[in-house]
C-alpha cells in the first residue's frame, strides 16, 4: 500500500466546511440506536465554543421512505424545503444533518435544483402553499462527521486519552467505515471522496490511531434499506456484514469507526447474530470487534464518562478498547440509568463473550 | 529540387518524422521541432508492436533514416512559445530565443496517456501491484523479469481493458483504438516469458478491427490459453500479501466473479496531449468535443484545420495506430504541399454535418 497515493487523492476531495453557526438536523433513528452520540456532538461543539441550533420542529427528511419507494420525490423535496425554511427562520446558513442518508438526500436535492431551477421553483410554490413558509438554500452543507473532522486537531489538543495501547505504546488499529450515502453518490461532497475517504481516517490519525485498509473496506455494512426493511431479505444484510467481518478480522482491528446511523448498529448487532447462527466471533478472546460512532470516539478521547456516551448500549462490549487505552470508568455504573437507578442486565449471548 | 518553401513541423514523434521525410522529398525545407531531447515520441517507450511483435526500435530506425535529409533541420529540446501570422506564413519563436519563418505549419503533437490514478477504484499509485500497460512496456524494455513488488513471480495476472476510454465518468467517451489489441499482445508476451502464469483479460468488447488483429486474438486463446472474461472491473482492493482482489461481473456467465491476481495491468487509453492545448492556443485551433483537434471534415479534409496554413497529422486529431499514423503523416505532407504549391485539390469544398450529427443532442 502506497500511502502517498491516497494523500494525492485526498487533495482532490477537500470540501468547504463552515466554521461556526450551525443548524443541526437530527437523525430519526440514531437516538434509539446510539442515544449518546448526538448529545455528545452537542456537548463537544459547545465546549469548542460553537453556536448550534437544535430545532425541535425538525422532522424526518423522508430518506428511508424515499429509498424504499414509499414516498415520492416531490414530497421528499418539499419536506427538505421545510427544513431549509426552519434554518432560514433561525437566521442560519450552515446546515448540518446528523444522518448520512439525510446528508445524501439534501445533497441530491440541492444538486437536482442546481441542474433544474424550475423544479426548485415548483417546490418553493408547494411549500408556500402547504405551510406559508419560504426558504433560502444553505450556504454550506456538511455532515456532522465533517464538523468533527474539521475540529479533529482541536479535539486532539483537548483530549485526555490517545488511541494508543497503554501497555504496548502502539497505535490502536482501526477499521473506518463510511456510510454509503456519505460520498458514494457524490464523491466530491465527502472529505477524501468515495474510494479512499478521509473523514474518519483523519480523526483516527489525529487522535493517535492507525487505520487498517482491508479488501472489503468499500462493501456496504448491510444496512441497505431493501435488505432489512423487507424481512425476507435480511439474510443479505447479515451476509454483507459477515463478508466485512471475515475480511477485516485477519488484520486484528481493535475497533470499527463509523459515521452513519445504520452502520454502527448493524456492524455491532450482526456480530451477535453471526455468533448465534454460526458460533463465530471476530475479535480477541472470542469477543467481538467493538464498534463506535465518531461522536462516541471523540467523547471517549475527550474523557467523557463512557456510560454518558451510551456505550453500555452496544451489543459488542467496548470495555476492551477502554482498557487498552486506559480510560477510567466505573464498571458498576454500566447498567445504571441517568438517575442512578439500576436498569437490569441484558441476557447473555450464548457464544459472543461479553 | 529546392522550392524555397519552409514548413515547421511541431512534434517529433512518428507522425512528425514521417511527414518531415515526405515534405523534404518535395524540396521543402522542414524545421522538425521536438520538445524532448530525442525524436520518436511514445514509440521510444514501447518494446514490441502488434500484430507482428516487431521491435518498435526497428520502426524508429526506419523513420530516423527518413529525417536524415539535408533539408530537415531537427530542433530538439525545443518548444514553440509564440506564433504570429506573417503574409501567408508564420513567424515562430522557439524557446524564447530562436525566431524562424515557415510558409506553413504542420502540427503533430500526438497524444498523452490517460492518468490511471483517475480511476481511483483500480488503485493505481496506491496498491503495490497495480501497473499500467505503459509501465509493463518499460519493464519489458528493461529486460528485467516481471515480478511483484514483494519480489515474487506472479502466478496470476489480470489485464483490464478500456481504462480511461469509453468511460463517461472518466470524461472520455471515445474508444482509444489501440488498447484492445495491445492487451492481447501484452497477454501473449507475458505467457511467452512466463508460461506457467495464468493471464486474464477483462473486457467490455474486443475491437479487433485491424488486419491480423483477430488472428492474434485467436492465437492468444488457442496457443497461449489466455482467458478473456467479458466484464468491466468494478473495483480492486489489496490483500495482506499485496495481491489484488478483483470484483467483476462475468457478463457471459451472468455471474459476479471474485478473483485475486498478483499483478493487475491497466490498459490505459489515449487522451489529447497537453502540448496540443498549448500549441492550439497559439494558433487558435479548434478542438472537437473529445478534446482532440477538430479536422475540417471527418471523411475528406482530415489534415486541414480551421486556421489557414496550419495542418494536422497523427494522433493529435484522434487515437491512431502506428500504421494509421504513418499513413496520415504522408497524407498530411501531400496536403501541405498542395497548399504551398496551390494545387486545385485543396479548393474543393464539402458540406459539414458533423456538429449536427455527432454533437447536437436537441
Amino acid at each position: 500500500m502506497i500511502e502517498e497515493g491516497k494523500e494525492k487523492v485526498w487533495k482532490d476531495y477537500q470540501k468547504e466546511i463552515a466554521e461556526d453557526n450551525y443548524f443541526y438536523a437530527r437523525s430519526c433513528i440514531r437516538q434509539n440506536f446510539f442515544p449518546g452520540s448526538e448529545v455528545a456532538f452537542l456537548r463537544i461543539l459547545k465546549e469548542l465554543g460553537k453556536n448550534l441550533f437544535d430545532d425541535p420542529r425538525h422532522t424526518t427528511c423522508t430518506g428511508i421512505a424515499y429509498h424504499s419507494d414509499i414516498v415520492p420525490f416531490d414530497t421528499t423535496m418539499t419536506v427538505v424545503a421545510r427544513h431549509f425554511a426552519l434554518m432560514t427562520e433561525a437566521g442560519l446558513k450552515n446546515f448540518v444533518p446528523s444522518c448520512i442518508t439525510s446528508f445524501g438526500i439534501y445533497t441530491e436535492v440541492l444538486e437536482l435544483w442546481r441542474h433544474h431551477p424550475e423544479i426548485e421553483q415548483k417546490i418553493k410554490e408547494n411549500l408556500l402553499k402547504a405551510t406559508g413558509r419560504t426558504f433560502e438554500k444553505p450556504e454550506n452543507l456538511a455532515h456532522s462527521s465533517d464538523i468533527i473532522y474539521k475540529f479533529r486537531n482541536e479535539i486532539a489538543n483537548k483530549s485526555k486519552y490517545r488511541l494508543v495501547n497503554k501497555e504496548t505504546g502502539k497505535p490502536l488499529r482501526v477499521v473506518e467505515h463510511i456510510g454509503c450515502h456519505y460520498s458514494k453518490m457524490f464523491p466530491e461532497k465527502g472529505v477524501g471522496g468515495a474510494e479512499y475517504p478521509l473523514v474518519l481516517t483523519g480523526m483516527v490519525q489525529a487522535w493517535g490511531g492507525e487505520v487498517i485498509d482491508y479488501p472489503e473496506r468499500r462493501q456496504c455494512c448491510g444496512f441497505g434499506f431493501r435488505q432489512y426493511i423487507v424481512q425476507a431479505n435480511r439474510g443479505y444484510s447479515v451476509a454483507c456484514s459477515k463478508k466485512k467481518f471475515e475480511s477485516m478480522a485477519p488484520y486484528k482491528p481493535d475497533l470499527i469507526l463509523t459515521n452513519c446511523p445504520g452502520c454502527p448498529y448493524f456492524l455491532d448487532r450482526w456480530q451477535y447474530v453471526v455468533s448465534e447462527m454460526e458460533g463465530v466471533t471476530y475479535g480477541e478472546n472470542n469477543g467481538g470487534i467493538p464498534v463506535f460512532t465518531y461522536e462516541e470516539l471523540a467523547g471517549m478521547v475527550l474523557g467523557y464518562n463512557p456510560w454518558d456516551l451510551g456505550l453500555q448500549l452496544h451489543q459488542v462490549p467496548v470495555e476492551p478498547v477502554l482498557d487498552k487505552i486506559g480510560v477510567q470508568y466505573k464498571k458498576e455504573d454500566k447498567y445504571k440509568g441517568v438517575n442512578g437507578k439500576d436498569l437490569g442486565r441484558p441476557e447473555s449471548p450464548s457464544c459472543l463473550k461479553i | 529540387m529546392d522550392t524555397n518553401k519552409t514548413v515547421a513541423v511541431i512534434g517529433g514523434g512518428i507522425a512528425g518524422m514521417e511527414a518531415a521525410t515526405f515534405l523534404s522529398a518535395r524540396g521543402i525545407t522542414v524545421y522538425l521541432i521536438e520538445k524532448e531531447d530525442k525524436l520518436g515520441g511514445h514509440l521510444l517507450d514501447w518494446e514490441r508492436l502488434f500484430p507482428t511483435m516487431r521491435n518498435g526500435s526497428e520502426v524508429v530506425k526506419f523513420l530516423m533514416d527518413g529525417v536524415k535529409a539535408d533539408n530537415i533541420k531537427i530542433m530538439l529540446s525545443s518548444k514553440l512559445t509564440a506564433a504570429e501570422k506573417s503574409g501567408k506564413g508564420y513567424n515562430l519563436r522557439i524557446n524564447e530565443n530562436v525566431d524562424l519563418f515557415a510558409d506553413a505549419v504542420l502540427v503533430t503533437t500526438g497524444y498523452d496517456l490517460f492518468d490511471a490514478t483517475k480511476k481511483e477504484e483500480y488503485g493505481y499509485g496506491i496498491y503495490d501491484n497495480v501497473i499500467t500497460s505503459a509501465d509493463l512496456e518499460k519493464i519489458f524494455m528493461s529486460g528485467k523479469a516481471l515480478q511483484t513488488k514483494q519480489g515474487n513471480v506472479p502466478k496470476k495476472i489480470g489485464l483490464v481493458h478500456c481504462v480511461g476510454s469509453r468511460d463517461e465518468k472518466a470524461g472520455n467517451v471515445y474508444c482509444s483504438k489501440v488498447c484492445c489489441v495491445t492487451g492481447v499482445k501484452q497477454a501473449i508476451e507475458i505467457k511467452q516469458k512466463m508460461p506457467y502464469t495464468e493471464v486474464f483479460n477483462f473486457y467490455m468488447d474486443l475491437r479487433m478491427y485491424g488486419m491480423h488483429f483477430e488472428a492474434l486474438y485467436k492465437k492468444a486463446q488457442a496457443d497461449f490459453g489466455i482467458q478473456f472474461i467479458r466484464g468491466r472491473l468494478s473495483e480492486a482492493s489489496e490483500d495482506q500479501n499485496g495481491g489484488i482482489i478483483l470484483k467483476v461481473e462475468d457478463t457471459l456467465m451472468g455471474k459476479p466473479l471474485k478473483l485475486t491476481v498478483d499483478i493487475l495491468v491497466l490498459l490505459i487509453g489515449l487522451i489529447p496531449a497537453k502540448g496540443s492545448k498549448e500549441v492550439g492556443e497559439l494558433f487558435g485551433l479548434k478542438n472537437g468535443v473529445n478534446g482532440f483537434y477538430k479536422t475540417t471534415d471527418q471523411h475528406t479534409l482530415t489534415n486541414s484545420s480551421n486556421v489557414d496554413g496550419v495542418f494536422f497529422a497523427g494522433a493529435c486529431t484522434s487515437p491512431k495506430t502506428i500504421t494509421n499514423t504513418i499513413t496520415d503523416a504522408r497524407a498530411a505532407a501531400s496536403t501541405v504541399a498542395a497548399y504551398l504549391f496551390n494545387y486545385r485539390s485543396l479548393e474543393r469544398k464539402i458540406e459539414q454535418n458533423e456538429d449536427f450529427w455527432l454533437y447536437n443532442t436537441k
